[in-house]
């Protein structure tokens, strides 16, 4: 276990998450959540369960509708350019990237470098370089991500939210669209990080993953909670999930046996 | 006598309408504000990144756009102020050719054009692109990497096109002048190359070039300001991109002539 005592990286108490394209409509209500340095958190839930609206506004990028939100101590709803240095010691892997069509993959992992360190374009290749080999990325380092598959383009938006070398890592559905293999390199190469990567300095990292495939992520050393009829459950550490009796872990399990056969 | 109350439909339109048209300009006017804040508080902020932007949208709000402006130049020579230098030559008025050109040409047609074709050319592109990258998300990719979307996406927009339309008014004025004088030369007009330029020269005054500095980087500000607000401030799905796009468009040429009536106000005070 990598955990250790400190302050919380995410604290909820209370929290009404509202949804990301209608905040008049509360997707989750009575959110309450500790997210300690070190700890790796799976949140489970269906589509439309509020997964990707609970991870942005755990990663700052919206404000709690009610109840207190803090990323690193900071209330989110005041997360400003003061608060710049907090919000950057997390890092963001949206579902399918989001990633800017326009650039190259260099480009698009350079970015925050540039934006940040005002590297110059020989300074940024330098940095870029290393990333790119550690992601398996180099060959597609000219091409556009449009012009690459689900797969590459995860890697790309996972390289982009490292670049910076956040202590936080927030990843929405990162299995969504993966194939098999890719799945299984994720999988590794995030516990990695968690157990602190080389490329850290060996400095580990808190990981929070949304899914709606609980299977692939079960480990006694994680901590699992479910989102479900606007509810916030957490199922606690380093359990099987298999002992739990909640109808809406069933359900996902099932979900994914179907999806499997 | 009494008359009958409108209808309470119309009412409601009307009512309506004008709210609308308040929270428009309110909306416009805030992201006025926090754009013009933000390049004044972060010009220099990642100048690596952010200044070869600029110089892009320069050039896309300005140097691309030069072709077009040639053949449009010319045209407004040819069709207007040649016709014009003819005319005044023929009926002896041709001691009125400097401020008349000067009024038509200098004050009024060169810059609302040069706004105009900017506004079509590049304004839509700025709606499209911003308003595609809203509705994809890539505003909240930014935001979550730290990087401030007026900063990166409009203070570059803004200023390159204020710039541009500076420039491109320029090469609109010198160019219409130039074939305005070749078309009424062709038409036998009485006059030199010498005369005419003299003419216009003399027509203008300092102002003229204060104010004309002042009204092209007021069009090329408040053209990206309206383009940029309906592409960026609110959520937007890909299907509403088209009628924001609309919307940006005419809400510009309105924005444009007001601009435009402000400085005939300046004109006429001084």
């Amino acid at each position: 276990m990598n955990e250790s005592s400190g302050p919380a990286m995410i604290e909820m108490r209370g929290v009404t998450v509202a949804a990301m394209r209608d905040d008049s409509l509360a997707v989750v209500e009575g959110v309450n959540w500790l997210v300690l340095p070190g700890q790796f958190w799976v949140v489970g839930g269906q589509q439309h369960s509020g997964k990707s609206d609970l991870l942005m506004l755990a990663g700052g990028l919206m404000t709690p509708a009610g109840g207190d939100c803090r990323l690193f101590g900071c209330e989110t709803a005041s997360l400003g350019e003061g608060q710049l240095a907090e919000r950057l010691r997390a890092g963001f892997v949206f579902q399918g990237g989001r990633l800017f069509d326009r650039m190259t993959v260099t480009e698009n992992i350079a970015l925050p470098l540039r934006y940040h360190q005002n590297l110059n374009s020989a300074e940024t290749a330098l940095a870029v370089g290393r990333m790119l080999e550690l992601l398996e990325l180099a060959p597609h380092a000219d091409v556009t991500p449009a012009n690459l598959s689900a797969n590459w383009r995860s890697r790309v938006a996972l390289a982009r939210a490292l670049t910076l070398r956040p202590e936080l890592l927030l990843l929405d559905n990162p299995f969504s669209g993966l194939a098999i293999r890719h799945r299984q390199w994720l999988l590794r190469f995030l516990d990695q990080l968690w157990r602190g990567h080389p490329w850290l300095d060996g400095r580990p990292m808190t990981v929070v993953v949304t899914t709606d495939d609980l299977r692939p992520w079960q480990s006694p050393d994680r901590h699992f909670a479910l989102l479900h009829e606007k509810t916030f459950v957490p199922l606690g550490p380093g359990q099987d999930l298999a002992s739990h009796r909640h109808p809406a872990l069933a359900e996902l399990m099932a979900e994914v046996l179907d999806n499997n056969h | 006598m009494r008359h009958a109350p409108l209808p309470k439909s119309y009412s409601d339109f009307l009512g309506r309408k004008l709210f609308l048209f308040l929270l428009t300009v309110q909306g416009l006017g805030a992201f006025a504000l926090i754009t013009l804040g933000v390049i004044l508080r972060k010009y220099k902020v990642a100048g690596n990144l952010i200044h070869p932007r600029m110089r892009q949208e320069i050039s896309r709000s300005g140097v691309a756009l030069l072709p077009m402006f040639l053949f449009v130049a010319l045209a407004l020579g040819f069709l207007i102020v040649g016709q014009a230098v003819t005319t005044l030559a023929k009926v002896g008025a041709s001691s009125y050719l400097g401020s008349t050109m000067v009024i038509v040409v200098v004050r009024e047609l060169g810059p609302l054009l040069a706004a105009m074709l900017v506004l079509a050319r590049v304004g839509t592109a700025n709606v499209i692109e911003l308003g595609t990258a809203r509705a994809l998300g890539e505003i909240e990719a930014l935001e979550a990497l730290g990087i401030d979307p007026v900063h990166y996406l409009i203070m570059p927009r803004v200023i390159g096109m204020a710039l541009g339309i500076f420039s491109l008014t320029i090469y609109l004025i010198i160019g219409a002048l130039s074939s305005g004088y070749l078309f009424a030369f062709l038409q036998g007009a009485p006059m030199t190359p010498g005369d005419y330029f003299q003419q216009i020269a003399q027509a203008l005054n300092w102002l003229d070039f204060v104010l004309l500095a002042l009204k092209t980087l007021a069009f090329g500000f408040f053209i990206a300001i309206v383009t940029c607000y309906h592409g960026l401030a609110q959520p937007l799905r890909l299907e509403d991109v088209s009628r924001v796009t609309v919307r940006a468009v005419s809400q510009g040429v309105i924005v444009c002539v007001a601009i435009d009536a402000l400085f005939i106000l300046l004109y006429l005070v001084s």
